[in-house]
């Protein structure tokens, strides 16, 4: 009984994050909930008896993706303040699509 | 129709599409912590008769060698990508001021937390790739650990001491080694009279540190290969943001 309320927690809080994780525009912030909902994702396997997954799950969900996701907005800002558009392509760029 | 329209209609078709067939599948599927699984009816007792205590690294390592093989090199050909495509261009330049940029202005908790965590992380990273047969865990995951937690460096410190800990030519050549260390193994029960990847090694006692074979030795090129992957990917970022100015106004 009490393994099954542990479950249906963790699961609430990934489907609510997850969705949060999709509703943030703002690509740093998103990289944050991201990284949050990379470690209820972790508890949740470990919940489920997966404690290995749940270790390249927080290693990799919760830290390296975020941190690429971080930096590369940090690139861009960087290359905006210096008065250059990166990935600024001649033609067909598609802006804000990619995100 | 534009494109955008016609690009959202076939979202929600296949999105529908997808969704039914997973809720069909769910139906199928067997009811969660349910004993006996057909799977583990056959996976245990192979992995136990090879005294290999974690099951899921011999299923990884030893049962289906081949696959794992397959996922190393997907991850060995993304990391060789990234690298590619983030390589220093031409027009563009290195900074040199701007090298302590960030981790100065970090609070000094985050400071001394990432200090008092680097030792500590990279023991666990070591430990996991080390009882990859044994205990949860293996080259993969602790290979993660080792990965992120070296970075732990850059919050301690700056990017000036991660670059002294990590020299990205040893990472490269570690990834390379990893990857093909990984298949020379393989290739070794050939010299026995075994086909590919057999676990050919004597396999010990179960549960010892040294035992299941192969598998721990497959283990540590893996961890290998995933730790230096993860590093030279977040040390190409991490150049990219911190160091590389300029280029693309051509």
């Amino acid at each position: 009984m009490m393994a099954e309320v542990v479950l249906a927690v963790l699961l609430a809080a990934a489907a609510g994050i997850g969705t949060s994780v999709a509703l943030t525009r703002d690509p740093t912030r998103q990289a944050l909930v991201l990284s949050a909902y990379g470690l209820v994702l972790g508890m949740l396997m470990v919940a489920l008896q997966a404690p290995d997954v749940a270790l390249a799950q927080i290693g990799i969900g919760t830290a390296v993706v975020p941190l690429l996701v971080v930096l590369t907005v940090a690139k861009v800002e960087r290359e905006l303040s210096e008065g250059r558009e990166p990935g600024d392509f001649e033609e067909g760029s598609d802006k804000g699509s990619s995100l | 129709m534009t494109r955008a329209r016609a690009s959202r209609l076939l979202l929600a078709v296949g999105g529908s599409g997808a969704a039914i067939l997973m809720l069909l599948a769910l139906g199928g599927l067997p009811r969660l912590g349910d004993v006996p699984h057909p799977y583990a009816e056959r996976a245990v007792p192979a992995a136990l008769s090879r005294h290999t205590a974690n099951v899921i690294s011999s299923v990884n390592f030893d049962q289906r060698a081949f696959d794992t093989m397959g996922e190393e090199f997907v991850l060995f050909a993304a990391a060789v990508a990234a690298v590619l495509l983030l390589r220093r261009f031409h027009d563009e330049e290195e900074d040199a001021h701007d090298l302590q940029y960030g981790p100065r202005d970090v609070w000094s908790a985050a400071n001394l937390a990432g200090f008092a965590l680097l030792a500590p992380t990279m023991m666990v990273g070591l430990y996991v790739v080390a009882h990859g047969a044994v205990s949860p865990g293996g080259g993969f995951q602790g290979g993660a650990v080792l990965a992120t937690g070296l970075h732990l460096a850059y919050l301690a410190g700056d990017y000036v001491v991660l670059q002294r800990l990590r020299p990205v030519a040893v990472f490269d050549a570690a990834e390379a080694v990893g990857a093909a260390g990984f298949v020379l193994l393989g290739i070794s029960a050939l010299f026995v009279g075994d086909p590919f990847l057999t676990n050919w090694l004597p396999t010990g006692t179960l549960g010892a540190l040294a035992s299941a074979g192969m598998v721990e030795l497959f283990n540590v090129a893996v961890g290998m290969e995933v730790a230096s992957a993860l590093v030279l990917l977040l040390a190409k970022f991490l150049e990219q943001a911190l160091v590389v100015r300029g280029g693309g106004d051509a």
